[in-house]
């Protein structure tokens, strides 16, 4: 790739950086909400404030190849950190910031962090909490001051001082930095991305300039992003996603990020924002649906009879109409009024009017939960990718929606099914190996360079993809017919009531599921119907919440009776979990996926009483809270059978 | 930083706060209403940049404690010494010009307010322009507002309260209001903070962040604190010095292992065999 005078390649980060510095300098770059107040950075600033801190980084010793860690939340002064790392030739490494520290010391380990810059005292306190597991560790560099008055470690220094002492570096070798920047290559390694560790301990995915600047460069051209696009960056960093959309994107395509002021108030954030693209996972969509369901339980009656009345319409033709199909001109008018009175001030107020494209991936998402989001005109496709492919291999063409598809292969991407259903993948978004782990390097990636994502999954009559579980998930039943759990919980949790699901069937009779309860769905549902409850234990031990899941279940039931694939795998017997499933006990990886064998042992006599017919069973369990302390929930919990249908091939038969 | 920043020496530095000089004393204070006796020749002194604790059994006078020393009681006998000049009849609103700020034990916010109303109205001592440019909000007035709002917003950072800042008072759960009061106070940029019970009615979570605010306050600004709360643990761990009151009596003061070990205090909360 070069540009059109063909004086420099914008084949690395640094580059486009610079690049963008020079042709659009006053162009906003990034925004931050601080004191009330939305901060403007625009290209030149930031690229001055990158040079400052790569210089500083370089002064401490940084060196071409080293890593850097970088951990907090989105906040643009640890994008900047990355920047600079890059700047220098060495590579960032993102942490989940909501980790404990326990889990950091391994990626430091692994990582063999010399550098580190963190947000806060919150952080800090981690690194010297492991600071004995990880010696090599020599400079932890923090962003927000506060707090950090009385830190003596001879380690620890502001962000801001290592600016200032950057700045003076650059203004004494002031072609330091360009230098550095010029020794870049496109297949340096740009950033290396830990995976969520579904299974086993975490694996370093090492990602060149080239592969993210290529899967940012196909999903600029697919939706036709330009530099006027404005993102709200609020994932978390570590996060494949949040790497691709709002760091790599934004460089390729050179529109503006913005970071949210803090986690709680990301929606009013994003409504001031009214970003025109915008990216999350499912449960934040199932979330934002959650809460204007409830708030319009609550309104008055007119306003609830207009909202639902034009949801049917939009349910009608919603939809269509966004993918450019002929629609009655009466359902048409009706529509638009609906536009006027409902879609709009809702989509106002969830801050999406002004959203061209809009992407969710890593989960499933429910087709009601999709279509809503469709039917009021918003362009929500679903994406599909790994950390190893850069989040990029499958993307639903804008008017060619299918609601259980992931779409066609992405620009420059080559998909093939093997054998087993298992889909593979090939181009130039792979990963160049994992970190000091060649076995598993060789593992994922097959003789003809095809990278085995582990999924399973067929192409339809249309060539979109569908994804049906991990390959490695499937099992069989003891009679022989599949077991796909992921499909089955995913089923599960398109309940509104229903909030995790984990499913078990592999080598036995039956299926038979945990379920978690959504408090704030069930919640609400107990309040309308006046049921006390003291807390989240006892509302999901509750016999009404039972018959409520129940209902859940047996639609599901009834689904999958339909399927021949799958009619085997309805559930028999069911239980409501005392806790819900965490990710600081273990039970869920930091991208909120169930860890199944890590629940099996943990829970195997919950597993036990469901197949062996017991009406209760009692519970003792460990939790975590979030300061580390540790403490233990206790509850017996009911079990219960589900009514089961016969499959659509059996009523057949008979 | 935002408020009376005391420079900090290097011993500050290596841990601990500099404890200055008394600037609050306390003599012979007596104060009844009527035939009641709330409080009988009381005398205790405050320390700058220290954490003060006063404690003790339901109806020991620790709130009419408070309420003498911001000007709401006038003890009828009794010298009350602050910053070196003896204080004569004191109204609560000069306790404020003299940068004294408080919390109340039952929350005294303005409930149909948000939050940054709520938190500006403690800047109100500061304002200095006149009614009529308020109104017409311009010039001076304009500037002198934004100005405030910067200071607020810099309080509603330090108490981690973004996300409410719109939102009425009224509509926040019991921990977050008692938030927004301590907000309210901060914005004042007092060097005397009093609290009345800024943990009552609090889950554990919510009082270690509570805990976690004054003592952050109290490292961050040096303001001298006040406070009276009935959580022992807590009384026991953030304060310098805790001063003991029973039946309107001073029964111990000193540093919480002095008073923990005090067997008058303990037969007061645990009572004894008459």
């Amino acid at each position: 790739m070069s540009d059109a005078t063909g004086q420099t390649a914008l084949d690395t980060f640094p580059r486009l950086l610079m690049h963008h510095a020079r042709v659009r300098p006053e162009r906003p770059a990034m925004r931050e909400k601080e004191y009330g107040i939305w901060q403007t950075y625009n290209w030149a600033e930031v690229a001055e404030n990158v040079r400052a801190i790569a210089c500083g980084l370089a002064q401490l010793g940084f060196k071409r190849g080293d890593r850097l860690a970088v951990i907090g939340d989105n906040r643009p002064r640890l994008y900047w950190s990355v920047a600079a790392c890059q700047c220098l030739g060495g590579i960032p490494v993102m942490l989940y910031q909501d980790a404990v520290a326990q889990e950091m010391a391994y990626v430091l380990q692994d990582a063999e962090i010399r550098f580190a810059v963190v947000e806060d005292q919150e952080q800090v306190d981690k690194m010297l909490e492991i600071l004995p597991e990880v010696p090599f560790l020599e400079h932890v560099v923090y962003d927000d001051p506060r707090g950090m008055r009385h830190y003596t470690q001879t380690l620890l220094m502001g962000l801001d001082e290592l600016q200032e002492m950057g700045r003076i570096h650059d203004r004494n070798q002031g072609d330091f930095l360009d230098g550095e920047i010029a020794k870049g290559a496109t297949d340096d390694i740009s950033v290396m991305l830990y995976t969520s560790g579904t299974t086993g301990k975490p694996k370093g995915v090492c990602q060149t300039h080239g592969a993210f600047i290529s899967a940012a460069q196909g999903g600029k051209e697919f939706d036709r992003l330009t530099d006027r696009e404005d993102i709200l960056s609020y994932l978390p960093m570590a996060w494949v996603g949040d790497h691709l959309f709002s760091f790599a994107q934004a460089m390729v395509a050179g529109f503006t990020i913005n970071c949210p002021e803090s986690g709680e108030t990301v929606m009013t954030d994003l409504r001031e924002i009214g970003p025109t693209y915008y990216f999350a996972p499912p449960r934040i969509f199932e979330g934002l649906l959650t809460q204007v369901m409830i708030r319009m339980e609550d309104a008055g009656w007119i306003k609830r009879k207009l909202f639902h009345h034009f949801m049917e319409v939009a349910r009608r033709c919603g939809a269509e109409i966004l993918d450019g199909k002929p629609v009655s001109a009466g359902d048409r008018l009706q529509y638009w009024l609906g536009n006027l009175l409902v879609y709009g001030p809702l989509k106002n107020v969830l801050g999406m009017s002004r959203i061209r494209v809009a992407y969710t991936a890593g989960a499933a998402i429910g087709p009601d939960l999709f279509r809503f989001y469709r039917s009021i005109g918003i362009n929500l496709k679903q994406l599909y990718g790994q950390t190893e492919t850069c989040a990029y291999v499958c993307l639903q063409p804008d008017g060619q929606i299918k609601l259980d598809s992931v779409g066609k292969p992405a620009p420059y991407v080559e998909v093939r099914l093997a054998d087993n259903g298992e889909i593979l993948v090939k181009g130039p978004m792979l990963l160049k190996a994992y970190y000091k782990r060649p076995d598993a390097t060789a593992e994922s990636i097959n003789a003809e360079g095809y990278f085995m994502t582990g999924d399973a999954g067929f192409f339809d009559e249309d060539g979109h993809l569908k994804i049906i579980d991990r390959a490695k998930d499937v099992g069989k039943l003891t009679d022989g017919s599949m077991f796909a759990p992921n499909y089955i919980e995913n089923k599960l949790k398109f309940f509104q009531h229903i909030k995790e699901a984990v499913a078990f069937g592999n080598g036995r009779d039956f299926v038979t599921a945990f379920i978690n309860i959504d408090l704030e769905a069930v919640g609400n549902w107990a309040e309308r119907k006046g049921l006390a409850y003291s807390g989240y234990t006892d509302l999901a031990q509750q016999p009404t919440v039972y018959e409520l899941i129940r209902e859940g279940v047996e639609k599901v039931n009834a689904e999958l009776a339909a399927d021949p694939m799958m009619s085997a795998s309805q559930i028999r017997r069911f239980l409501v979990l005392h806790k819900e499933l965490d990710a600081d006990d273990g039970e869920l990886t930091r991208t909120r996926k169930v860890r199944r064998n890590f629940i099996s042992e943990r829970y195997g006599v919950l597993i036990d009483a469901l197949y062996e017919g017991r009406k209760e069973q009692y519970i003792e369990t460990p939790v975590k809270y979030e300061d580390g302390r540790e403490g233990k929930i206790t509850a017996t919990l009911r079990i219960e059978e589900a009514k089961t249908f016969p499959s659509r091939a059996a009523r057949q038969a008979a | 930083m935002m408020m009376n920043e005391v420079a900090q020496t290097e011993s500050a530095a290596a841990g601990g706060r500099r404890i200055g000089d008394v600037i609050l004393d306390l003599q012979n204070i007596s104060l009844s209403f009527g035939g009641v006796k709330a409080l009988t020749n009381i005398s205790f002194n405050v320390r700058e940049h220290e954490i003060r604790a006063i404690i003790g059994p339901n109806g020991a006078g620790k709130s009419s404690m408070l309420n003498v020393i911001n000007g709401v009681y006038h003890p009828q006998e009794g010298r009350i010494v602050f910053h070196g000049e003896e204080r004569k009849e004191m109204e609560p609103y000069m306790a404020a010009s003299q940068n004294i700020a408080r919390t109340f034990q039952n929350i005294a916010l303005f409930k149909g307010m948000s939050v940054l109303d709520n938190i500006m109205t403690g800047r109100h001592m500061k304002m200095n322009c006149g009614l009529l440019s308020h109104v017409l909000y311009w010039g001076k007035a304009q500037r002198e507002e934004i100005e405030h709002r910067k200071k607020v917003e810099e309080v509603i950072d330090f108490l981690e309260i973004q996300s409410i800042r719109k939102t009425p008072v009224g509509r926040l759960p019991y921990g977050l209001q008692k938030r927004v009061e301590l907000a309210r106070a901060l914005a004042a940029e007092p060097s005397l903070l009093l609290l009345d019970e800024p943990m009552a009615g609090m889950n554990v979570e919510e009082k270690q962040d509570m805990c976690r605010f004054i003592l952050d306050v109290n490292d961050q600004f040096g303001t001298t604190i006040v406070l009276i709360e009935h959580d022992m643990g807590v009384v026991m761990d953030i304060s310098d010095r805790v001063v003991v009151l029973d039946y309107g009596k001073k029964i111990g003061d000193g540093t919480p292992d002095e008073v923990k070990s005090n067997p008058e205090v303990i037969a007061a909360y645990l009572g004894t065999a008459h």
